[in-house]
Protein backbone atom coordinates (compact mmCIF):
# COMPACT_ATOMS: atom_id res chain seq x y z
CA UNK A 1 0.00 0.00 0.00
CA UNK A 2 1.65 3.37 -0.92
CA UNK A 3 2.25 5.73 1.65
CA UNK A 4 2.02 9.30 0.77
CA UNK A 5 2.60 12.42 3.38
CA UNK A 6 1.84 15.42 3.20
CA UNK A 7 2.45 18.13 5.30
CA UNK A 8 2.58 22.47 5.65
CA UNK A 9 5.50 23.76 6.66
CA UNK A 10 6.45 24.98 10.35
CA UNK A 11 9.32 27.12 11.29
CA UNK A 12 11.94 24.78 12.87
CA UNK A 13 13.82 26.25 15.75
CA UNK A 14 17.40 25.17 15.72
CA UNK A 15 18.13 22.72 18.26
CA UNK A 16 19.27 24.60 21.63
CA UNK A 17 22.97 23.18 22.12
CA UNK A 18 23.48 23.05 25.99
CA UNK A 19 26.36 24.54 27.79
CA UNK A 20 29.04 25.38 25.75
CA UNK A 21 31.64 22.90 26.73
CA UNK A 22 35.36 24.21 26.49
CA UNK A 23 34.50 28.18 26.33
CA UNK A 24 32.30 30.00 23.73
CA UNK A 25 33.13 29.24 20.03
CA UNK A 26 34.31 32.39 17.77
CA UNK A 27 31.82 31.39 14.63
CA UNK A 28 32.50 34.06 11.93
CA UNK A 29 30.56 34.10 8.39
CA UNK A 30 32.29 35.34 5.03
CA UNK A 31 32.88 39.41 5.55
CA UNK A 32 33.23 39.37 9.18
CA UNK A 33 35.70 41.34 10.80
CA UNK A 34 37.55 38.97 13.29
CA UNK A 35 39.88 41.73 14.33
CA UNK A 36 41.00 44.93 13.96
CA UNK A 37 44.49 44.55 15.69
CA UNK A 38 47.49 44.30 12.84
CA UNK A 39 49.75 42.33 15.01
CA UNK A 40 48.56 38.78 14.33
CA UNK A 41 49.86 36.90 11.45
CA UNK A 42 46.90 35.52 9.06
CA UNK A 43 46.47 31.83 8.19
CA UNK A 44 43.96 29.85 5.95
CA UNK A 45 40.67 31.75 5.36
CA UNK A 46 41.33 34.89 6.14
CA UNK A 47 42.66 38.11 4.35
CA UNK A 48 43.27 41.57 5.16
CA UNK A 49 41.75 44.80 3.70
CA UNK A 50 41.65 48.32 5.57
CA UNK A 51 44.15 47.42 8.45
CA UNK A 52 41.26 44.65 9.35
CA UNK A 53 41.47 41.04 9.15
CA UNK A 54 38.25 39.38 7.57
CA UNK A 55 37.22 36.01 7.61
CA UNK A 56 36.70 34.98 3.76
CA UNK A 57 35.03 31.23 4.77
CA UNK A 58 32.12 30.61 7.23
CA UNK A 59 33.71 28.49 10.52
CA UNK A 60 35.38 28.61 13.70
CA UNK A 61 38.15 31.41 14.74
CA UNK A 62 41.48 29.56 15.69
CA UNK A 63 44.24 31.43 17.02
CA UNK A 64 47.66 29.65 17.95
CA UNK A 65 49.92 32.51 19.04
CA UNK A 66 50.17 35.31 16.12
CA UNK A 67 48.41 33.17 14.02
CA UNK A 68 44.86 33.73 13.17
CA UNK A 69 43.34 30.92 10.60
CA UNK A 70 39.16 30.46 10.57
CA UNK A 71 38.79 26.20 10.19
CA UNK A 72 35.45 26.10 7.85
CA UNK A 73 32.53 23.83 8.54
CA UNK A 74 32.15 23.13 5.09
CA UNK A 75 35.42 22.31 3.20
CA UNK A 76 36.83 19.68 0.83
CA UNK A 77 39.25 17.21 2.39
CA UNK A 78 42.48 17.55 3.11
CA UNK A 79 44.39 14.53 3.82
CA UNK A 80 46.75 13.54 6.60
CA UNK A 81 48.97 10.95 7.07
CA UNK A 82 47.58 7.79 8.63
CA UNK A 83 44.37 8.71 7.67
CA UNK A 84 42.15 6.58 6.36
CA UNK A 85 40.06 7.04 3.56
CA UNK A 86 37.29 5.53 1.19
CA UNK A 87 37.48 6.29 -2.63
CA UNK A 88 36.36 5.63 -5.85
CA UNK A 89 38.48 4.61 -8.51
CA UNK A 90 37.70 6.98 -11.25
CA UNK A 91 40.56 6.35 -14.19
CA UNK A 92 43.07 3.80 -14.67
CA UNK A 93 46.36 5.53 -15.50
CA UNK A 94 50.11 3.31 -16.45
CA UNK A 95 50.95 2.48 -13.24
CA UNK A 96 48.17 3.59 -10.88
CA UNK A 97 44.52 4.35 -10.03
CA UNK A 98 43.33 7.93 -9.98
CA UNK A 99 40.95 7.60 -6.64
CA UNK A 100 38.53 10.57 -6.10
CA UNK A 101 37.98 11.15 -2.05
CA UNK A 102 36.22 14.34 -1.87
CA UNK A 103 39.47 16.63 -2.27
CA UNK A 104 40.77 19.17 -4.25
CA UNK A 105 42.77 16.96 -6.33
CA UNK A 106 41.99 13.32 -6.87
CA UNK A 107 44.06 10.89 -5.15
CA UNK A 108 46.68 8.63 -6.45
CA UNK A 109 47.09 5.03 -5.58
CA UNK A 110 49.93 3.39 -7.35
CA UNK A 111 50.81 0.09 -8.34
CA UNK A 112 53.47 -0.31 -5.88
CA UNK A 113 50.90 0.54 -3.02
CA UNK A 114 48.49 -2.43 -3.26
CA UNK A 115 48.55 -5.56 -2.00
CA UNK A 116 48.27 -8.65 -4.75
CA UNK A 117 45.58 -10.65 -4.66
CA UNK A 118 46.30 -14.07 -2.46
CA UNK A 119 48.59 -11.82 -0.53
CA UNK A 120 51.72 -12.34 -2.74
CA UNK A 121 54.70 -9.99 -2.21
CA UNK A 122 56.58 -9.64 -4.93
CA UNK A 123 57.82 -6.83 -6.86
CA UNK A 124 55.19 -5.79 -9.45
CA UNK A 125 56.31 -6.55 -13.09
CA UNK A 126 55.08 -5.15 -16.44
CA UNK A 127 52.45 -8.24 -16.38
CA UNK A 128 50.49 -6.94 -13.33
CA UNK A 129 50.65 -3.35 -15.38
CA UNK A 130 48.85 -4.94 -18.12
CA UNK A 131 46.38 -6.67 -15.29
CA UNK A 132 45.76 -3.41 -13.63
CA UNK A 133 42.39 -3.49 -14.36
CA UNK A 134 41.49 -7.02 -13.15
CA UNK A 135 42.26 -5.78 -9.94
CA UNK A 136 40.68 -2.49 -9.49
CA UNK A 137 38.29 -1.13 -12.27
CA UNK A 138 36.53 2.02 -12.42
CA UNK A 139 33.95 2.85 -10.14
CA UNK A 140 35.52 0.39 -7.64
CA UNK A 141 35.25 1.69 -3.97
CA UNK A 142 38.34 0.83 -2.20
CA UNK A 143 39.35 1.41 1.52
CA UNK A 144 42.72 2.62 1.89
CA UNK A 145 45.44 4.60 3.86
CA UNK A 146 47.14 8.29 3.25
CA UNK A 147 50.97 6.98 2.42
CA UNK A 148 52.35 10.35 1.40
CA UNK A 149 51.21 14.22 0.35
CA UNK A 150 52.20 15.47 -2.82
CA UNK A 151 53.62 18.99 -2.85
CA UNK A 152 50.60 19.98 -4.39
CA UNK A 153 48.29 18.78 -1.82
CA UNK A 154 47.17 15.36 -3.88
CA UNK A 155 47.26 12.63 -1.60
CA UNK A 156 48.96 9.07 -2.18
CA UNK A 157 46.64 6.47 -0.85
CA UNK A 158 48.14 2.48 -0.36
CA UNK A 159 46.65 -0.80 1.03
CA UNK A 160 49.42 -2.55 2.46
CA UNK A 161 47.32 -4.21 5.02
CA UNK A 162 44.48 -6.93 4.82
CA UNK A 163 42.12 -4.97 6.50
CA UNK A 164 42.39 -2.38 3.11
CA UNK A 165 40.81 -3.19 -0.09
CA UNK A 166 38.21 -3.38 -2.50
CA UNK A 167 34.78 -2.77 -0.74
CA UNK A 168 31.77 -5.54 -1.90
CA UNK A 169 28.24 -4.78 -0.92
CA UNK A 170 26.95 -1.89 1.42
CA UNK A 171 25.88 1.45 1.53
CA UNK A 172 28.06 4.43 0.92
CA UNK A 173 27.21 7.46 2.80
CA UNK A 174 29.02 10.96 1.42
CA UNK A 175 29.18 13.53 4.63
CA UNK A 176 31.29 16.77 5.06
CA UNK A 177 34.84 15.48 6.19
CA UNK A 178 34.70 18.39 9.23
CA UNK A 179 32.20 15.92 11.47
CA UNK A 180 34.24 12.87 11.06
CA UNK A 181 35.43 12.56 14.49
CA UNK A 182 39.55 11.88 14.61
CA UNK A 183 40.02 8.43 16.23
CA UNK A 184 42.45 5.51 17.09
CA UNK A 185 40.62 3.44 15.16
CA UNK A 186 38.08 4.10 11.74
CA UNK A 187 36.90 0.65 11.61
CA UNK A 188 34.16 -0.51 13.70
CA UNK A 189 31.88 -3.39 14.47
CA UNK A 190 28.48 -2.53 15.50
CA UNK A 191 26.40 -4.64 18.21
CA UNK A 192 23.71 -3.85 16.01
CA UNK A 193 25.19 -6.59 13.85
CA UNK A 194 26.32 -3.71 10.91
CA UNK A 195 29.83 -2.73 10.07
CA UNK A 196 31.13 0.40 9.45
CA UNK A 197 33.76 2.42 7.73
CA UNK A 198 34.42 6.10 8.83
CA UNK A 199 36.30 7.56 6.35
CA UNK A 200 37.91 10.80 7.24
CA UNK A 201 37.40 12.43 3.96
CA UNK A 202 33.68 12.22 5.04
CA UNK A 203 32.59 8.70 2.98
CA UNK A 204 30.92 6.28 5.08
CA UNK A 205 30.88 3.01 4.18
CA UNK A 206 28.05 0.75 6.02
CA UNK A 207 28.32 -3.13 5.26
CA UNK A 208 27.40 -6.17 6.65
CA UNK A 209 29.49 -8.01 9.57
CA UNK A 210 31.48 -10.76 7.57
CA UNK A 211 31.07 -14.01 9.31
CA UNK A 212 34.33 -15.06 9.37
CA UNK A 213 37.79 -12.78 8.61
CA UNK A 214 39.22 -14.78 5.80
CA UNK A 215 43.10 -14.06 6.48
CA UNK A 216 43.69 -15.62 2.62
CA UNK A 217 41.53 -12.91 0.69
CA UNK A 218 44.05 -10.27 0.36
CA UNK A 219 41.02 -7.78 0.30
CA UNK A 220 39.96 -8.54 -3.46
CA UNK A 221 37.00 -10.76 -2.67
CA UNK A 222 33.83 -9.34 -3.67
CA UNK A 223 30.99 -11.70 -1.84
CA UNK A 224 27.87 -10.62 -4.58
CA UNK A 225 25.18 -12.67 -2.75
CA UNK A 226 21.95 -11.19 -1.88
CA UNK A 227 22.15 -9.90 1.70
CA UNK A 228 19.46 -11.08 4.21
CA UNK A 229 16.70 -8.93 4.91
CA UNK A 230 17.50 -8.56 8.71
CA UNK A 231 20.75 -7.02 8.01
CA UNK A 232 19.57 -4.60 5.07
CA UNK A 233 17.05 -3.22 7.91
CA UNK A 234 19.91 -2.53 9.95
CA UNK A 235 22.28 -1.11 7.61
CA UNK A 236 18.90 1.43 6.59
CA UNK A 237 18.32 2.38 9.88
CA UNK A 238 21.96 2.96 10.74
CA UNK A 239 22.21 5.11 7.11
CA UNK A 240 19.45 6.89 8.37
CA UNK A 241 20.73 7.74 11.83
CA UNK A 242 23.99 8.79 10.13
CA UNK A 243 21.81 11.22 7.71
CA UNK A 244 19.64 12.71 11.10
CA UNK A 245 23.48 13.25 13.46
CA UNK A 246 24.44 15.19 9.91
CA UNK A 247 21.40 17.45 9.54
CA UNK A 248 21.87 18.62 13.02
CA UNK A 249 25.82 18.67 12.83
CA UNK A 250 26.94 16.46 15.10
CA UNK A 251 30.42 14.40 15.43
CA UNK A 252 30.61 11.17 13.95
CA UNK A 253 31.79 8.58 15.17
CA UNK A 254 31.28 4.52 16.71
CA UNK A 255 29.65 5.84 20.19
CA UNK A 256 27.38 8.35 18.77
CA UNK A 257 26.17 6.25 16.05
CA UNK A 258 25.51 3.49 18.30
CA UNK A 259 23.49 5.64 20.83
CA UNK A 260 21.25 7.42 17.51
CA UNK A 261 20.72 3.56 16.50
CA UNK A 262 18.99 2.32 19.85
CA UNK A 263 17.19 5.93 20.34
CA UNK A 264 15.49 5.58 17.09
CA UNK A 265 14.70 1.50 17.80
CA UNK A 266 10.99 2.59 18.77
CA UNK A 267 10.46 3.86 15.15
CA UNK A 268 9.97 2.68 11.44
CA UNK A 269 12.91 2.97 9.67
CA UNK A 270 11.65 5.48 7.06
CA UNK A 271 9.85 7.54 9.82
CA UNK A 272 13.66 8.61 11.48
CA UNK A 273 13.78 11.21 7.73
CA UNK A 274 10.63 12.91 9.50
CA UNK A 275 12.00 16.50 10.97
CA UNK A 276 10.06 16.23 14.03
CA UNK A 277 11.30 12.28 14.68
CA UNK A 278 14.92 13.13 13.78
CA UNK A 279 15.23 16.28 16.33
CA UNK A 280 13.79 13.65 19.19
CA UNK A 281 16.64 11.03 18.25
CA UNK A 282 18.91 13.81 18.17
CA UNK A 283 18.40 15.17 21.60
CA UNK A 284 18.00 11.63 22.75
CA UNK A 285 21.75 10.61 21.86
CA UNK A 286 22.82 14.39 22.53
CA UNK A 287 21.68 13.99 25.93
CA UNK A 288 23.12 10.10 26.77
CA UNK A 289 26.76 11.30 25.10
CA UNK A 290 26.78 14.34 27.45
CA UNK A 291 25.57 11.99 30.51
CA UNK A 292 28.98 9.84 29.45
CA UNK A 293 31.04 12.84 29.48
CA UNK A 294 30.19 14.41 32.64
CA UNK B 1 11.34 -7.68 -0.16
CA UNK B 2 9.87 -4.29 -0.10
CA UNK B 3 13.23 -2.20 1.85
CA UNK B 4 15.17 0.35 -0.11
CA UNK B 5 18.43 1.97 1.09
CA UNK B 6 16.64 4.65 3.07
CA UNK B 7 14.35 2.10 4.85
CA UNK B 8 11.03 2.81 2.43
CA UNK B 9 8.48 0.72 0.70
CA UNK B 10 8.95 0.68 -3.38
CA UNK B 11 5.41 2.99 -3.39
CA UNK B 12 6.52 5.18 -0.56
CA UNK B 13 6.98 8.79 -1.07
CA UNK B 14 9.49 10.61 0.99
CA UNK B 15 7.55 13.51 3.22
CA UNK B 16 6.51 16.28 0.97
CA UNK B 17 5.86 19.81 1.92
CA UNK B 18 3.64 22.18 0.48
CA UNK B 19 2.85 25.68 0.84
CA UNK B 20 0.45 27.83 -1.79
CA UNK B 21 0.72 31.60 -1.79
CA UNK B 22 4.04 32.12 -1.31
CA UNK B 23 4.97 34.87 -4.09
CA UNK B 24 2.35 37.74 -3.44
CA UNK B 25 2.55 39.42 -6.66
CA UNK B 26 1.60 36.61 -8.30
CA UNK B 27 -2.69 35.19 -9.23
CA UNK B 28 -1.55 31.92 -7.57
CA UNK B 29 1.75 30.32 -6.09
CA UNK B 30 3.35 27.04 -4.34
CA UNK B 31 6.26 25.75 -3.06
CA UNK B 32 6.77 21.79 -2.78
CA UNK B 33 9.34 20.35 -0.93
CA UNK B 34 9.70 16.63 -1.45
CA UNK B 35 12.97 15.27 0.09
CA UNK B 36 16.25 17.36 -1.40
CA UNK B 37 14.10 18.62 -4.03
CA UNK B 38 12.57 21.98 -3.66
CA UNK B 39 9.70 23.46 -6.67
CA UNK B 40 8.55 27.24 -6.92
CA UNK B 41 5.49 27.63 -9.52
CA UNK B 42 4.07 31.17 -9.78
CA UNK B 43 0.81 31.13 -11.84
CA UNK B 44 0.00 34.73 -14.18
CA UNK B 45 -3.48 35.46 -14.99
CA UNK B 46 -2.83 37.79 -18.22
CA UNK B 47 -5.91 38.90 -21.10
CA UNK B 48 -4.83 37.67 -24.34
CA UNK B 49 -6.77 36.58 -27.43
CA UNK B 50 -7.83 33.02 -28.03
CA UNK B 51 -6.29 30.71 -30.10
CA UNK B 52 -7.62 30.50 -33.65
CA UNK B 53 -9.09 26.75 -33.53
CA UNK B 54 -10.61 27.05 -29.86
CA UNK B 55 -11.93 30.69 -29.74
CA UNK B 56 -14.10 30.27 -26.64
CA UNK B 57 -11.86 28.88 -24.40
CA UNK B 58 -8.59 30.11 -22.31
CA UNK B 59 -5.12 28.21 -22.43
CA UNK B 60 -2.32 27.33 -20.07
CA UNK B 61 1.73 28.27 -20.90
CA UNK B 62 4.49 26.35 -19.22
CA UNK B 63 7.58 27.48 -18.52
CA UNK B 64 10.26 25.93 -17.04
CA UNK B 65 13.45 27.19 -15.27
CA UNK B 66 16.33 25.52 -13.88
CA UNK B 67 19.35 28.12 -13.93
CA UNK B 68 19.35 27.82 -9.95
CA UNK B 69 20.21 24.48 -9.66
CA UNK B 70 23.56 24.27 -10.17
CA UNK B 71 26.73 25.95 -12.32
CA UNK B 72 26.27 23.62 -14.97
CA UNK B 73 22.57 24.42 -16.08
CA UNK B 74 22.78 28.02 -16.07
CA UNK B 75 21.99 29.38 -19.53
CA UNK B 76 21.97 27.34 -22.04
CA UNK B 77 22.70 24.33 -20.18
CA UNK B 78 19.59 24.19 -18.51
CA UNK B 79 17.47 25.05 -21.63
CA UNK B 80 17.11 21.12 -22.65
CA UNK B 81 15.95 20.35 -19.15
CA UNK B 82 13.59 22.81 -19.21
CA UNK B 83 12.22 22.29 -22.40
CA UNK B 84 12.22 18.91 -21.85
CA UNK B 85 10.03 19.52 -18.53
CA UNK B 86 7.61 22.00 -19.96
CA UNK B 87 6.68 20.08 -23.02
CA UNK B 88 6.14 17.05 -20.79
CA UNK B 89 3.43 19.21 -19.01
CA UNK B 90 1.90 20.48 -21.99
CA UNK B 91 1.52 16.57 -23.09
CA UNK B 92 -0.42 16.35 -19.28
CA UNK B 93 -2.39 19.12 -19.78
CA UNK B 94 -3.51 18.58 -23.27
CA UNK B 95 -6.61 16.20 -22.01
CA UNK B 96 -9.92 18.49 -22.71
CA UNK B 97 -11.06 18.06 -19.29
CA UNK B 98 -8.24 18.51 -16.69
CA UNK B 99 -8.56 22.52 -16.54
CA UNK B 100 -11.81 23.87 -17.32
CA UNK B 101 -10.48 25.94 -20.04
CA UNK B 102 -14.23 27.73 -20.81
CA UNK B 103 -14.63 29.72 -17.85
CA UNK B 104 -11.18 31.49 -18.78
CA UNK B 105 -13.52 32.72 -21.83
CA UNK B 106 -14.22 36.55 -21.33
CA UNK B 107 -15.27 37.04 -24.87
CA UNK B 108 -15.09 34.61 -27.69
CA UNK B 109 -12.59 35.17 -30.15
CA UNK B 110 -11.52 38.42 -28.64
CA UNK B 111 -10.66 37.73 -24.97
CA UNK B 112 -9.76 35.19 -22.99
CA UNK B 113 -7.66 34.54 -19.70
CA UNK B 114 -3.60 32.92 -20.33
CA UNK B 115 -2.46 31.06 -17.45
CA UNK B 116 1.24 31.89 -17.31
CA UNK B 117 2.67 28.62 -15.17
CA UNK B 118 6.00 29.55 -14.46
CA UNK B 119 8.44 26.68 -12.98
CA UNK B 120 11.21 27.64 -10.99
CA UNK B 121 13.73 24.04 -9.94
CA UNK B 122 15.53 25.82 -6.92
CA UNK B 123 16.83 22.02 -6.16
CA UNK B 124 17.35 19.21 -8.08
CA UNK B 125 16.90 15.84 -5.16
CA UNK B 126 15.33 13.25 -7.49
CA UNK B 127 11.75 12.91 -8.96
CA UNK B 128 11.36 16.71 -10.19
CA UNK B 129 8.32 15.62 -12.24
CA UNK B 130 6.33 14.56 -9.83
CA UNK B 131 7.03 17.19 -7.63
CA UNK B 132 6.28 19.64 -10.34
CA UNK B 133 3.10 18.41 -10.90
CA UNK B 134 1.86 18.22 -7.43
CA UNK B 135 3.48 21.91 -7.08
CA UNK B 136 1.22 22.75 -10.36
CA UNK B 137 -2.13 21.78 -8.98
CA UNK B 138 -1.36 23.22 -5.92
CA UNK B 139 -0.64 26.66 -7.18
CA UNK B 140 -3.63 26.00 -9.65
CA UNK B 141 -5.94 25.51 -6.78
CA UNK B 142 -4.39 28.95 -5.26
CA UNK B 143 -4.75 30.69 -8.44
CA UNK B 144 -7.20 33.73 -8.00
CA UNK B 145 -8.59 35.35 -11.17
CA UNK B 146 -10.49 38.57 -10.89
CA UNK B 147 -13.69 38.65 -12.17
CA UNK B 148 -14.17 40.93 -15.01
CA UNK B 149 -17.54 41.93 -17.09
CA UNK B 150 -18.18 43.23 -20.37
CA UNK B 151 -20.15 46.35 -21.21
CA UNK B 152 -21.13 46.71 -24.90
CA UNK B 153 -21.84 50.82 -25.74
CA UNK B 154 -24.34 51.48 -28.32
CA UNK B 155 -21.82 51.77 -31.01
CA UNK B 156 -20.93 48.17 -30.46
CA UNK B 157 -17.31 48.54 -28.92
CA UNK B 158 -16.96 46.60 -26.16
CA UNK B 159 -15.10 47.52 -22.83
CA UNK B 160 -13.76 45.15 -19.68
CA UNK B 161 -14.43 46.52 -16.21
CA UNK B 162 -12.59 44.55 -13.95
CA UNK B 163 -14.80 44.49 -10.35
CA UNK B 164 -13.86 46.47 -7.17
CA UNK B 165 -13.74 44.30 -4.19
CA UNK B 166 -10.37 42.78 -5.12
CA UNK B 167 -11.73 39.55 -3.16
CA UNK B 168 -14.04 38.73 -6.31
CA UNK B 169 -12.45 36.85 -7.92
CA UNK B 170 -12.93 33.13 -9.80
CA UNK B 171 -11.30 29.93 -8.26
CA UNK B 172 -10.12 27.24 -10.65
CA UNK B 173 -11.43 23.82 -10.35
CA UNK B 174 -8.80 21.71 -10.02
CA UNK B 175 -10.42 18.16 -9.29
CA UNK B 176 -9.03 16.96 -12.41
CA UNK B 177 -5.74 17.93 -12.82
CA UNK B 178 -3.74 15.64 -13.01
CA UNK B 179 -0.41 14.42 -11.37
CA UNK B 180 2.61 12.64 -12.65
CA UNK B 181 3.91 9.81 -10.81
CA UNK B 182 7.25 8.66 -12.12
CA UNK B 183 7.90 4.87 -11.63
CA UNK B 184 11.53 3.76 -12.28
CA UNK B 185 13.11 0.54 -13.28
CA UNK B 186 15.77 -0.81 -10.93
CA UNK B 187 16.72 -4.33 -11.66
CA UNK B 188 13.65 -6.40 -11.55
CA UNK B 189 11.46 -3.79 -9.13
CA UNK B 190 10.12 -0.80 -9.97
CA UNK B 191 10.23 2.76 -7.06
CA UNK B 192 7.83 5.26 -7.03
CA UNK B 193 9.96 8.50 -5.90
CA UNK B 194 13.28 7.50 -6.98
CA UNK B 195 16.13 9.80 -5.38
CA UNK B 196 19.21 11.07 -7.05
CA UNK B 197 21.21 7.65 -6.25
CA UNK B 198 18.23 5.33 -7.53
CA UNK B 199 17.62 7.53 -10.69
CA UNK B 200 21.31 7.07 -11.13
CA UNK B 201 20.90 3.35 -11.01
CA UNK B 202 17.91 2.86 -13.12
CA UNK B 203 17.88 2.25 -16.88
CA UNK B 204 14.66 3.10 -17.69
CA UNK B 205 11.19 5.27 -16.07
CA UNK B 206 7.76 5.33 -16.83
CA UNK B 207 5.83 8.82 -16.18
CA UNK B 208 2.56 8.58 -16.42
CA UNK B 209 0.16 11.52 -15.70
CA UNK B 210 -3.05 10.04 -13.52
CA UNK B 211 -6.20 12.24 -12.49
CA UNK B 212 -7.74 11.53 -8.64
CA UNK B 213 -9.99 8.68 -9.82
CA UNK B 214 -7.56 7.06 -11.42
CA UNK B 215 -8.00 7.62 -14.82
CA UNK B 216 -4.38 8.27 -16.88
CA UNK B 217 -4.30 10.81 -18.74
CA UNK B 218 -0.59 10.25 -20.80
CA UNK B 219 2.44 8.33 -20.36
CA UNK B 220 6.05 8.60 -21.66
CA UNK B 221 8.84 6.51 -20.78
CA UNK B 222 12.93 7.81 -20.54
CA UNK B 223 15.80 6.27 -19.97
CA UNK B 224 18.15 4.85 -22.38
CA UNK B 225 17.31 0.97 -21.18
CA UNK B 226 14.12 -0.73 -22.46
CA UNK B 227 10.65 -2.49 -20.59
CA UNK B 228 8.96 -5.44 -20.96
CA UNK B 229 5.27 -5.14 -21.95
CA UNK B 230 4.23 -7.07 -18.88
CA UNK B 231 6.25 -4.94 -16.55
CA UNK B 232 4.84 -1.49 -18.48
CA UNK B 233 1.07 -3.25 -17.23
CA UNK B 234 2.32 -3.60 -13.93
CA UNK B 235 4.09 -0.13 -13.65
CA UNK B 236 0.63 1.54 -14.67
CA UNK B 237 -1.28 -0.14 -12.09
CA UNK B 238 1.13 0.86 -9.80
CA UNK B 239 1.37 4.32 -10.66
CA UNK B 240 -3.08 4.27 -10.75
CA UNK B 241 -2.99 2.83 -6.97
CA UNK B 242 -0.21 5.45 -5.71
CA UNK B 243 -1.64 8.16 -7.75
CA UNK B 244 -4.78 8.28 -5.84
CA UNK B 245 -3.05 8.15 -3.01
CA UNK B 246 -1.10 11.33 -3.76
CA UNK B 247 -4.29 12.92 -5.36
CA UNK B 248 -6.15 12.57 -1.83
CA UNK B 249 -3.25 13.32 0.55
CA UNK B 250 -2.21 16.53 -1.67
CA UNK B 251 -6.00 17.50 -1.62
CA UNK B 252 -6.20 17.35 1.80
CA UNK B 253 -3.33 19.67 2.85
CA UNK B 254 -4.94 21.68 0.56
CA UNK B 255 -8.25 21.56 1.92
CA UNK B 256 -6.21 22.03 5.54
CA UNK B 257 -4.54 25.01 4.31
CA UNK B 258 -7.68 26.71 3.14
CA UNK B 259 -9.38 26.20 6.57
CA UNK B 260 -7.02 27.91 8.39
CA UNK B 261 -7.36 31.15 5.93
CA UNK B 262 -5.08 34.37 7.41
CA UNK B 263 -4.69 32.62 10.80
CA UNK B 264 -1.91 30.53 9.37
CA UNK B 265 1.83 31.96 9.11
CA UNK B 266 3.23 32.11 6.34
CA UNK B 267 6.58 30.55 6.40
CA UNK B 268 7.56 30.95 2.94
CA UNK B 269 11.64 30.76 2.67
CA UNK B 270 12.56 31.93 6.14
CA UNK B 271 12.05 29.11 7.91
Amino acid sequence: MAAVTMRLPAVRAPLDSSAPRGGEKHLVAPGDTITTDTGYMRGHGTYVEDDRLIASVAGVVERVNKLVCVRALKARYNGEIGDIVVGRITEVQQKRWKVETNSRLDSVLLLSSINLPGGELRRKSAEDELAMRDYLQEGDLISAEVQSIFSDGAVSLHTRSLKYGKLAQGVLVQVSPSLVKRQKTHFHDLPCGASVILGNNGFIWIYPTPEQKDDEAGGYTTNLEPVPLSDREVISRLRNCIVALVTHKMMLFDTSILYCYEASLPHQIKDILKPEVTEEIVLEARQRLLDLEG
Amino acid sequence: EDLRVDGRGCEDYRCAEVETDVVSNTSGSARVKLGETDILVGIKAEMGTPKLEKPDEGYLEFFVDCSSNSPELEGRGGEELGTDIANTLYRVFSCENSVDLKSLCINPKEHCWVLYVDVLLLECGGNIFDAISIAVKAALFNTRIPKVRVLEDEEGTKEIELSDDPYDCIRLNVDEVPCIVTLSKIGYRHVVDATLQEEACSLASLLISVTSKGAITSMKKVGKGSLDPESIFEMMETGQRVGKSLHIALQKILDEEETLGTSRSKVGFLG
